[in-house]
This record gives structure tokens, C-alpha cells and sequence, in this order.
């Protein structure tokens, strides 16, 4: 079981791999058409939202005067490629976390590798839900096969190892209430990474910066949008992330006697929270611009990066479950 | 664009007399305190604030590894320890942030709160003069529902607050939004309520217990004791706890599979009662907690000295952190070889054994560590001692260690070294002998109270349930205005009225447009049956 595994782990970065090539071939090919008009009942308009940097339509309506011509069929034809490519991934990927479960006998989160390879498939599943809610956003794709192709690599060939049981302090039914909850809402808020950079860069674009980074939006959806998709997978994961650090701290209580001691994994945590609640804040007050916002939410993920490989591989601490020398 | 505002205006307009400029840079600063830029900065500084409590290491949560930085940055350390690197959480700074970050938080939610309160009781709003330039909008000819109290009532079902003046109904929904939002930082409030709580009530001692021994809630019987500034040592509960067995199992890879530790609890009640805990679960007594914390074994070294007369003694060697449970320490005999003739302890002939303790010992040299975590081939590796131990300096010294200058000033010469395996004897030079007789498990455990959990728990669920609905609630209001058709002829509410409708969300919700929708559907239908796509 473990072997097979540890294969269809292979096949599933092949996936993403060949999904990210589909994507990028859609892109270059750039059917502009796929690129949403702004819905005609936009409402940002109406809240304390307005005021924010966010521009107002964009161009898309001229670029969709264009004929379809085959470019564009193509494009198109590779975008549903690269998505359909995308599932195959995930049924791979998730294949993969079932086989390493049955063959540790129990849930695949007891190490950092298992941990990367769920968090990571988390993010993929979010991923194809919002497409199927939001399919105009289709060319994100792009971004997040990218993410998923270097996380798994870096977990294959930095974080592997073998499967082994829980140590003691880990058998405890908070340990799937915790480990759940927090692989979760690392995994959506991975996700909304996704559209938080790729609103900065067609935030800039928007506004008219045609430098490196900022050409590369051309063909993304618009800013708005993009914004709103970041801020919506931020308000969902929030609460999931801050229900997971309490049951932490209740799980603390029963291992080692105090529910929060500051040990660097809590403190990461605590830092992580602290920076999305300032997400949460500056998104609400009108006199923050939406892309100083945005740039905090990413500051956010990057302290949840820290927490994961930084904590583990740099201090040592009572969460040192890693599995890594 | 219509905004509308939240708060009944700021009193900060009308230039009435002008206050004192003491007053008015108080009240500035107040303002400048309260604001959302100010929360955020705050929040900003905590986050950056916790940053070197991670990377340094922390008196509370390992004191070795600030011993060690100590050793290893001689010159850094002090500078580091005096501005507080080492308590980061209980450092001035750190402690000012957040006392600002909750001030600021109180002086926001306060009248937040006095501000919702009256809204929830006040009325929704009179309807906008052009309903029309609305984000939402819409005309019903010839609706069904004409008569304001129809719409009111189709509202109503729908859980719309609904307001009812002349020919307009306002309606409003979502405060929930508001009220989950101030329930949310109240309880931020609380649970930093339970965490003072706990560290002014609350205690905690560690020590270390060999099977069989027993030891009683007292202050003094904890190697590790801190009491909150309101506890005295009297007021610990008293009970008392014998270690009776304690059981390790490890997976054949060496991994640890279960701890289990069985103790007979004395709660002075008059009888006693057994019980046992373990990792994850640890024994609550009404008072206190009794957590485990960790695990060892103690050897039983038998010393017969030259005059014959034996000591027996079980000291727990300290484990080295190695999975394998390698363990070290020092078995002292300071009474050992009194002259019976005499009865005077000879300061010159005290005996110690220092050394390691491998539960599962090589099969050949070196003896340096264990190869797996149970007693599969148990030995010591000792060197001995003789000389004098040091104890009577007056220099509290650990007992798990010896007195190295002793050592190197040559008052405590080694007199050779050897391994031996249960049952084996030592003979020394002077005809005395040792005898490794076996071992007994320790563990280490944690005795804790700590009064503002319940607080800190029951705040914690206020604090989920306040985010999700702040988060997911969504304020928004509706209004439906009945005019005549031809403007010129009759009462509104004849055949021939018009319904214009408008709407609202003062929050972003992107599904408001549907919901507004299958309102408007609703009022155009039927107004007394329930219909729309729900
Ligand atoms: C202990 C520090 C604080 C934390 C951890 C915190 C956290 C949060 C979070 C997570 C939210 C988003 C959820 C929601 O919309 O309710 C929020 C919203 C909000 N906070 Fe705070 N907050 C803190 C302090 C403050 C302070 C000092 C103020 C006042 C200046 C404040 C005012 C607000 C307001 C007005 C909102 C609602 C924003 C909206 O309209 O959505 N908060 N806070």
C-alpha cells in the first residue's frame, strides 16, 4: 500500500504538471474572450467597500469585439484540458492520501509529508469547487497547478518518509479534531493566495503598470473579482483556522497541562492569526486600500509557511512531529 | 452611489464652544486610540512583537536551552535577557502592545455597543427619496400585494424588521452581523480575562516520582513550584499520590506505543482510591490536574563498604533525550565507610557512582547508549568516586550530577570504572563492593491549577459563534414604496397603485441581488402565499 502511494504521489505531480503546461498553452494562446465582463449588477458599488483601490470595469468587453478565431478555440479547447487535467490530479492525489492511510492505519496527517500532501490536496479540491461555481475564473488554474507541482515536489524529495504509527501523545481523538481543521484551512487559505497575487498583479495592471510582473496579468480576470474571491476564501478559512487553534489549545491542556505555553509552533500560530485578523480589519476600514489589504493576507500565508517548514526545520519544540532530521 | 451611514453622526461637527485643550488633546488621542487604523497597527506590532519568542528560547517553556544560549552567547545573552528576550510574553513591551491593542479594543466597542443597541431598537430608516438609484431596484405594476400592511406582512414572514409609515414599508435585516461582531471582541476581552485569572490563582509544581514512592501536594515537595501572586502555600488542596506501577509499551521499531502510570490517590478523605493515567489523559482531581510529563528508570545500586555495612539506594538517572532512553545520573554514598569504632563520618571516604543507564546495553563496547527504549539488557556503566562528595559546602548542588570541582581541585578521585548487569557485583580496591540489583520506573509529572480555563473555554465558544456570525451575516435593508399609477387620480391603495421597491446590502453579498429578487417576486405574486424560489 505504501508503494502504491508513494506511485500515484508521482502520477499526481505528472498531473499537475502536464495541467500547468495546458494552462500555460491556453494562456499563450490568449483567448481574451474568456476573460469575464464584469457582471452588469456589480455590487461592490454599494458598501463601505467602494472606496478601496479597486478599479472600476474592465476591458473586456472591447477584447470580446475579436472574432473567435481557431487561436481561441484552441485556447479554449486547452483551458478544459488543463481542467479536466486538474481532477485526474486530484483523484490521483487523493488516492494517494487514502492508500498511505490504509497502509499507517489511521489518518495520513502524523507527519509533515503526509501533512503537505493533504493540506496541498485541500487546495486543489477548494480549487475545483470554486471553479464550479465560478468558471469564468478558469485561467487561476494556471497559478495554483503551479503552487501544488512545487509543494509536492519539495514534500517528495525534502519531507519523505516512511510510514510509521502515532506516538503517544498524538493518539487522542483531538488529534483529528485538530489536524482536520487546521489541514483545512491551511489548504484554503493556500488557495486564496492564488487569487490574492494574481489580484495584485491585475490590480497594478489595471492601473496602468506594464512592468514585468504586471504584463503577466493581461489575461487574468478582473481585479474586482479576483479581490472578492481572495477576501471570500479568507472569511471562510478564518473562523476554520481559529476553531482549530482553540481545540489545539484544548488538546494541550489534556497532553501536557496547559492549554497555551508558547512553544514555536503556538507561537507561529498565534502570529498567523494576529496577521489575517489584520486582513480582516484592514479589508474592513475604508481608508486601507484593497491592495494594502491583500498584501496582508499574503503576509499571512507566508507566516503560515514559516510555521510549517520554518518551525520545524529551525526550532525545536513540543510539536516536533515533523519526521524530519 | 449611495452610502449610508452607520452611526448617528459624529458629535465631532458643530464648532459649539471650544473645550479645554488639555481636554480636546485627550480627547484626540482617545480618538486617535480607538480607530480601526490604530487596532490595526496594534495588531501589526503584537504579530511582529511574538516573532523573537519564537526564535530565542523561553524561561517558561525551556529553561535548559536558555541556560545553553547563556553558555554559548557569554556577551549576547545578558543584553538580550535585560530587555526581556527570554520572557518575550511577559515582557514590558510586549505586555504594552497588547494592554494597548485591548484598550483601544474596549474604547471600540463600547459605544459600538451603545450604537447597536439603540439600533436594535430603533426603527429601520424612512425610505430614500429615489428608490430608483438604488443598487437594487424595481417597478411592480399591478402587484398583488398593494396595501402597505400586505408587503409589511410578506416582509414579516420572511424575518424582516419591518417598519410601516404612511404608504412606504422599510425593512431591515442583519443585525445579527453587529451583534456576532461585538460578541466576538467582548470576548477577546474574556478570554484575556481567563488567562490573568489563571496566572493570579492558579499553580503549578513539577517533580519527579519513583514507583513506590509517594509524595503529598506541599510546596516543598516539588522540585519545580510557581504559585500565581494570590495563591499561598497553604492554600494548596491537599492530597497525596503513590506511584504504583508504570507501564511503557514501544512498537518493535522503538517508537513509543502507550505510557500508562497507576497511582493510589489519598485525598485525606479517610480512604484511598487508585487510579491512572496517561498522556493525553491526565487525572483530574477536583483540585488539580496531575499531568505526565515524562518517563525514566531509576537503578537500585547496593554499596557494601569496607566495613561491612550496606546502603541501598534508587536514584532516577536522568534521560539524555535519545529515543532509546540512555540515561545518566549518580548514586552517592555520603555515610558510607563511618568507622563503627568511632561513628565519625570520614569526609575523605565518601563513595559516588556516576555514570549511564542503558536500559537495553550492546552486546559489545562501546557502552555508551541503549539500543532500545525497554530493559531487554539492562546495565549500568559506572565510574567510581571516592573522596570527599562536597555535600557539606553548603553549595546546593544537583543530584543527578556531581560536584566536578570536587573533581578537578582532587579532593574526589576516580578510582575505576565498569559495567555491570543486574545481579553482578563490584568489587573495589578497598574490598567494598557495588551491586546493580535491578530498577524501578519513574515518571515526571505536573500538578497544575489553573481557575480561568472555564472562563477561557466559555469565552472561546462566544468568540467562534460572535466571528461566524459577523462574518457570515449580512446587514442589508429593503424598502417598497406605494404610489397611484396615474399620479393624478385616487388613493394609493386603489387597483391602479404602483409598487416601486429598493434595496440595499450594507455589507458585500453577492446573492443579494437574487434575494432582492425573489422579494420583489413575492410582493408581485401573492402577498399572503409563500412563493419565489426558495
Ligand atoms: C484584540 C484585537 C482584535 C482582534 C483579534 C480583532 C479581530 C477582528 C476580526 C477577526 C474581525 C473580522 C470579523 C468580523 O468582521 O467581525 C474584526 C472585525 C472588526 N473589528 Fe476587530 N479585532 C481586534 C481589535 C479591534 C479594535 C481595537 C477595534 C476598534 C478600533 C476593532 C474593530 C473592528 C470592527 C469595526 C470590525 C468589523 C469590520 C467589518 O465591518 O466587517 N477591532 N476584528
Amino acid at each position: 500500500m505504501a508503494e502504491l502511494s508513494d506511485q500515484l504521489v508521482t502520477f499526481a505531480i505528472l498531473a499537475y504538471l502536464v495541467a500547468m503546461i495546458s494552462h500555460a498553452v491556453e494562456y499563450a494562446l490568449g483567448n481574451t474572450r474568456a476573460v469575464p465582463a464584469a457582471p452588469a449588477r456589480e455590487l461592490v458599488g454599494a458598501g463601505v467597500g467602494a472606496v478601496g483601490g479597486v478599479v472600476k470595469a474592465p476591458a473586456a468587453p472591447v477584447a470580446a469585439a475579436t472574432p473567435p478565431g481557431r487561436s481561441a478555440r484552441q485556447a479554449r479547447l486547452a483551458g478544459l484540458a488543463a481542467v479536466g487535467l486538474t481532477v485526474l490530479a486530484a483523484a490521483l492525489h487523493l488516492g494517494a492520501l487514502v492508500t498511505r492511510g490504509i497502509a499507517a492505519e489511521r489518518m495520513p496527517w502524523g507527519n509533515m509529508y503526509e501533512y503537505v500532501l493533504t493540506v496541498t490536496w485541500i487546495g486543489t479540491a477548494a480549487w475545483l469547487a470554486v471553479l464550479v461555481k465560478r468558471p469564468s475564473l478558469r485561467r487561476l488554474g494556471l497559478f495554483l497547478t503551479l503552487v501544488m507541482v512545487l509543494l509536492l515536489a519539495f514534500a517528495e524529495l525534502k519531507l519523505y518518509v516512511e510510514v510509521v504509527p502515532l506516538m503517544p501523545a498524538l493518539q487522542s481523538y483531538w488529534f483529528i479534531i485538530h489536524v482536520s481543521t487546521i489541514v483545512v484551512a491551511s489548504g484554503i487559505f493556500l488557495l486564496g493566495v492564488v487569487p490574492a497575487v494574481a489580484f495584485l498583479m491585475r490590480n497594478g495592471y489595471e492601473q496602468g503598470r506594464r512592468s514585468f510582473p504586471y504584463t503577466l496579468a493581461r489575461r487574468l480576470p478582473a481585479a474586482a473579482g479576483l479581490e472578492r474571491l481572495t477576501f471570500a476564501l479568507h472569511a471562510f478559512s478564518f473562523p476554520l483556522f481559529t476553531f482549530a487553534v482553540i481545540a489545539g489549545a484544548i488538546w494541550a491542556e489534556a497532553a501536557w497541562g496547559r492549554a497555551w505555553g508558547w512553544d514555536p509552533k503556538e507561537t507561529w500560530a498565534f502570529i498567523s492569526w494576529v496577521v489575517y485578523a489584520g486582513y480582516l480589519h484592514a479589508r474592513a476600514t475604508p481608508s486601507v486600500k484593497r491592495n494594502v489589504a491583500t498584501w496582508i493576507a499574503v503576509l499571512g500565508f507566508l507566516t503560515m509557511l514559516m510555521n510549517l517548514f520554518g518551525v520545524n526545520f529551525f526550532f525545536t519544540g513540543l510539536h516536533s512531529y515533523a519526521g524530519v532530521e | 452611489m449611495t452610502t449610508v451611514d452607520d452611526r448617528p453622526a459624529a458629535p465631532a461637527g458643530a464648532p459649539r464652544r471650544r473645550p479645554h485643550p488639555v481636554l480636546g488633546l485627550l480627547r484626540n488621542s482617545w480618538r486617535q486610540l480607538t480607530s480601526m487604523r490604530t487596532a490595526l497597527v496594534l495588531l501589526f506590532l503584537l504579530a511582529v512583537a511574538a516573532i523573537p519568542g519564537s526564535v530565542l528560547p523561553q524561561r517558561g517553556v525551556n529553561p535548559e536551552q536558555v541556560d545553553r544560549y547563556f553558555r554559548d552567547h557569554p556577551d549576547l545573552a545578558p543584553q538580550l535577557d535585560r530587555i526581556g528576550g527570554f520572557e518575550v510574553f511577559g515582557s514590558v513591551w510586549f505586555s504594552a502592545i497588547y494592554l494597548l491593542l485591548f484598550t483601544s479594543l474596549v474604547g471600540c466597542i463600547l459605544p459600538r455597543m451603545r450604537d447597536h443597541l439603540r439600533a436594535l431598537r430603533s426603527r429601520p430608516p424612512v425610505a430614500p427619496k429615489r428608490l430608483e438609484r438604488l443598487p437594487q431596484h424595481a417597478v411592480l405594476e399591478a402587484p398583488a400585494a398593494t396595501d402597505p400592511a400586505a408587503i409589511a406582512a410578506v416582509l414579516r414572514r420572511r424575518r424582516w424588521r419591518v417598519e410601516v409609515r404612511g404608504n412606504e414599508v422599510s425593512a431591515e435585516k442583519g443585525y445579527l452581523k453587529e451583534t456576532g461582531n461585538l460578541l466576538f471582541h467582548t470576548s477577546l476581552v474574556a478570554v484575556l480575562l481567563g488567562v490573568a485569572l489563571g496566572s493570579w490563582y492558579g499553580w503549578h509544581g513539577n517533580r519527579l516520582l519513583v514507583a513506590g514512592e509517594e509524595f503529598c501536594n506541599t510546596r516543598q515537595q516539588y522540585a519545580e513550584a510557581s504559585l500565581g501572586p494570590r495563591v499561598d502555600s497553604n492554600d494548596l488542596p491537599r492530597f497525596c499520590l503513590t506511584l504504583d506501577d508504570f507501564d511503557a509499551r514501544f512498537f518493535p521499531s522503538g517508537q513509543p506505543e502507550s505510557y500508562r502510570a497507576t497511582v493510589t490517590v489519598d485525598e485525606l478523605t479517610g480512604s484511598t482510591r487508585p487510579a491512572a493515567f496517561s498522556v493525553n489523559s491526565p487525572l483530574r482531581l477536583g483540585s488539580a490536574n496531575v499531568y505526565l510529563l515524562g518517563h525514566g528508570y531509576a537503578p537500585i545500586l547496593k554499596y557494601t563498604d569496607r566495613y561491612g555495612r550496606s546502603q541501598t539506594s534508587a536514584v532516577p538517572f536522568l534521560t539524555t533525550g535519545d529515543a532509546n532512553l540512555t540515561s545518566e545520573g549518580v548514586a552517592a554514598f555520603p555515610d558510607a565507610n563511618v568507622d563503627p569504632a568511632t561513628g565519625k563520618r570520614d569526609s575523605t571516604q565518601q563513595v559516588a557512582f556516576e555514570g549511564l543507564y542503558l536500559p537495553t546495553a550492546p552486546e559489545a563496547p562501546p557502552f555508551v547508549s541503549s539500543r532500545f527504549p525497554t530493559e531487554r539488557n539492562p546495565a549500568v556503566v559506572l565510574v567510581a568516586y571516592r573522596g570527599n562528595l562536597g555535600l557539606d559546602a553548603g553549595i546546593p548542588g544537583s543530584i543527578y550530577q556531581l560536584d566536578q570541582r570536587q573533581v578537578s581541585n582532587g579532593k574526589l578521585r576516580q578510582i575505576g570504572d565498569k559495567k555491570l548487569g543486574v545481579g553482578e557485583k563490584w568489587t573495589l580496591d578497598d574490598g567494598s563492593t557495588l551491586e546493580f540489583l535491578g530498577t524501578k520506573p519513574y515518571i515526571t509529572l505536573s500538578v497544575r491549577h489553573d481557575p480561568g480555563q472555564t472562563l477561557m473555554l466559555g469565552a472561546c465558544v462566544v468568540l467562534l459563534a460572535g466571528l461566524m456570525a459577523s462574518l457570515f451575516a449580512r446587514r442589508r435593508r429593503v424598502w417598497f414604496r406605494v404610489v397611484p399609477a396615474d399620479p393624478g387620480s385616487g388613493s394609493p391603495t386603489s387597483g391602479s397603485s404602483l409598487v416601486r421597491a429598493g434595496g440595499l446590502s450594507r455589507t458585500e453579498h453577492p446573492g443579494f441581488a437574487d434575494e432582492f429578487a425573489q422579494l420583489v417576486a413575492a410582493v408581485r405574486g401573492d402577498g399572503r402565499t409563500r412563493e419565489g424560489v426558495e
